[in-house]
Formats: structure tokens, sequence, C-alpha cells
């Protein structure tokens, strides 16, 4: 191998290196779009049976008003309000804004409030839960 | 740009990698800005469909309005989806058979999705 090979720089190991809350969130960032990816299968899947077959929307419906449905639609919920406003802070930084240490470990602080809030207000507007009501 | 980090083939030709990472990047952002708003539309709207029966979703479905915002959320959104996955592939998938075969199958799942998705909406917005 040629020589200039050898000076690339390395990612950190993540076995050795401290784990801080900006690389959980970027991680955080990655993993709720998977989620969310696999979460339209769902939602055109709902679309398709709302559509097409009263049958088939009865049954999702029912599946959906289910503890795991519900817990599905939670994690839908917090991965959607997570990714939208992780992905604004994203943006702000594309814009140069933000980046100094400090404001990078405040601003994550502040995505996780507001997410966490409207999270559970969305949750709590669309009468998730107690009742069960989807 | 350092050339501490190019191989001597990469500087002779200065082409940079001849790849996409700029049209990638470029159009990941543009789908993000896009998306703000599509997004609060989105939730607004299912929280306002939470618990309605297939009637009243089917009735909601009916407006223009709902029917153009919806797909265009839908479109934007698979678009997005995909780049990201792809991307994903790209840094995790090692062996090249499996890393091509997931990036195919997220193009055409992406595209069915986005196609039976819009049918549907259209097939409800013209008239059931």
């Amino acid at each position: 191998m040629p020589m200039t090979m050898n000076e690339r720089p390395l990612s950190p190991h993540l076995q050795i290196y401290k784990v801080e809350l900006p690389m959980m969130l970027s991680g955080l960032h990655r993993i709720t779009g998977i989620a969310l990816s696999v979460g339209s299968l769902l939602l055109v899947a709902w679309i398709e049976s709302a559509v097409y077959s009263a049958e088939a929307f009865a049954t999702l419906s029912r599946f959906l008003g289910s503890f795991i449905g519900q817990l599905m639609l939670l994690g839908w919920t917090f991965s959607l309000v997570y990714h939208s406003i992780s992905g604004i802070r994203h943006l702000i930084w594309d814009t140069g804004g933000l980046l100094e240490v400090k404001q990078i470990h405040s601003s994550g602080k502040i995505v996780l409030v507001v997410t966490i809030v409207l999270t559970v207000l969305a949750w709590i507007l669309g009468g998730g839960f107690p009742g069960g009501a989807l | 740009m350092n050339h501490k980090y190019r191989t001597p083939l990469s500087i002779a030709r200065g082409l940079g990698s001849s790849k996409d990472g700029l049209g990638h990047w470029w159009k990941q952002r543009l789908t993000s800005v896009a998306l703000v708003p599509l997004v609060v539309w989105f939730v607004v709207s299912m929280i306002a469909l939470a618990g309605q029966d297939r009637a009243q979703v089917l009735s909601w479905l009916h407006s223009p309005f709902h029917a153009v915002i919806f797909s265009l959320f839908l479109i934007v959104s698979l678009y997005h989806a995909n780049l990201g996955l792809q991307k994903i592939y790209e840094d995790y998938v090692q062996a090249r058979w499996l890393q091509l075969s997931s990036s195919f199958a997220t193009h055409f799942a992406a595209v069915l999705l986005g196609f039976a998705g819009v049918f549907a909406l259209l097939k409800q917005a013209f008239g059931g």
C-alpha cells in the first residue's frame, strides 16, 4: 500500500471513547431515521386499507389500538418529532451556526426537552394510551 | 484540500472522488427543508384523524388539498428516507453484494410505496 493511506484520519474507537450526549444524539438521529423508514410501510398500509378495504382497515385499527400497536405508535411519534427537531439543528449547523462545543451540548439538551414535550403533547392531543382510542 | 490524505493517483487526476457526494448532500438538505412544514401538517392531521372511523378518514382524504399535501408528504419523505438509508448501507455494510442488494431493494421499495400510496390517495380524491 502507498504511504499516504496510513495517514488517513480514523473514527474514534467507540469501546474506549467516553460516551457524551452529542454522540448519543447523533446515533439517535440515524436510529430514528431507520425507524421512520420502517414506519413508512405502516403509513402506506394505513392509506391502502382505508381506500381499498373496510376489513383490512378494521384489522389495522384493532392492531394499532392494542398494547403493542400503541407502543409502536408512541415510538413512531417520538421518532418523527426527534428526527424533525434534530434535523432542524442539523440545518442550523449547515448555515455555520451553533457549532461551538458549548452550543453543541446546550442545543442537544434543548432538542431532547423539546422532543419529549412535543411527543407527550401530540400523544395527549391524539388521545393515545389510556383509553386506547385508536 | 490537504494533499496528505489523497493518493498520488487522485492528485494526478484532480477530480475529487468523482462520485455524487455533493448531489446527495444537497438533495438531503432540499428534502429536509421541504419536510419541515410537511411534517407539521402531517402531525396535526394525524392528531385530528386519531380515533376516527374509516368513513371519516375517507371523507377527509376526499379533499383535494389533503390529497395533494399527503401525496407530497409521502413522496418527499420516501425520497428523503431512501437517501438516508443509502448512506447507512455505504457506512455500515461491508460486503459489496449485500450493500448493493440492500441499496437496490430500498430504491425499489421506496418507488413502489410512493406509487401505491399516491395512486390510492388520488383514487380516493377523484371519487373513490
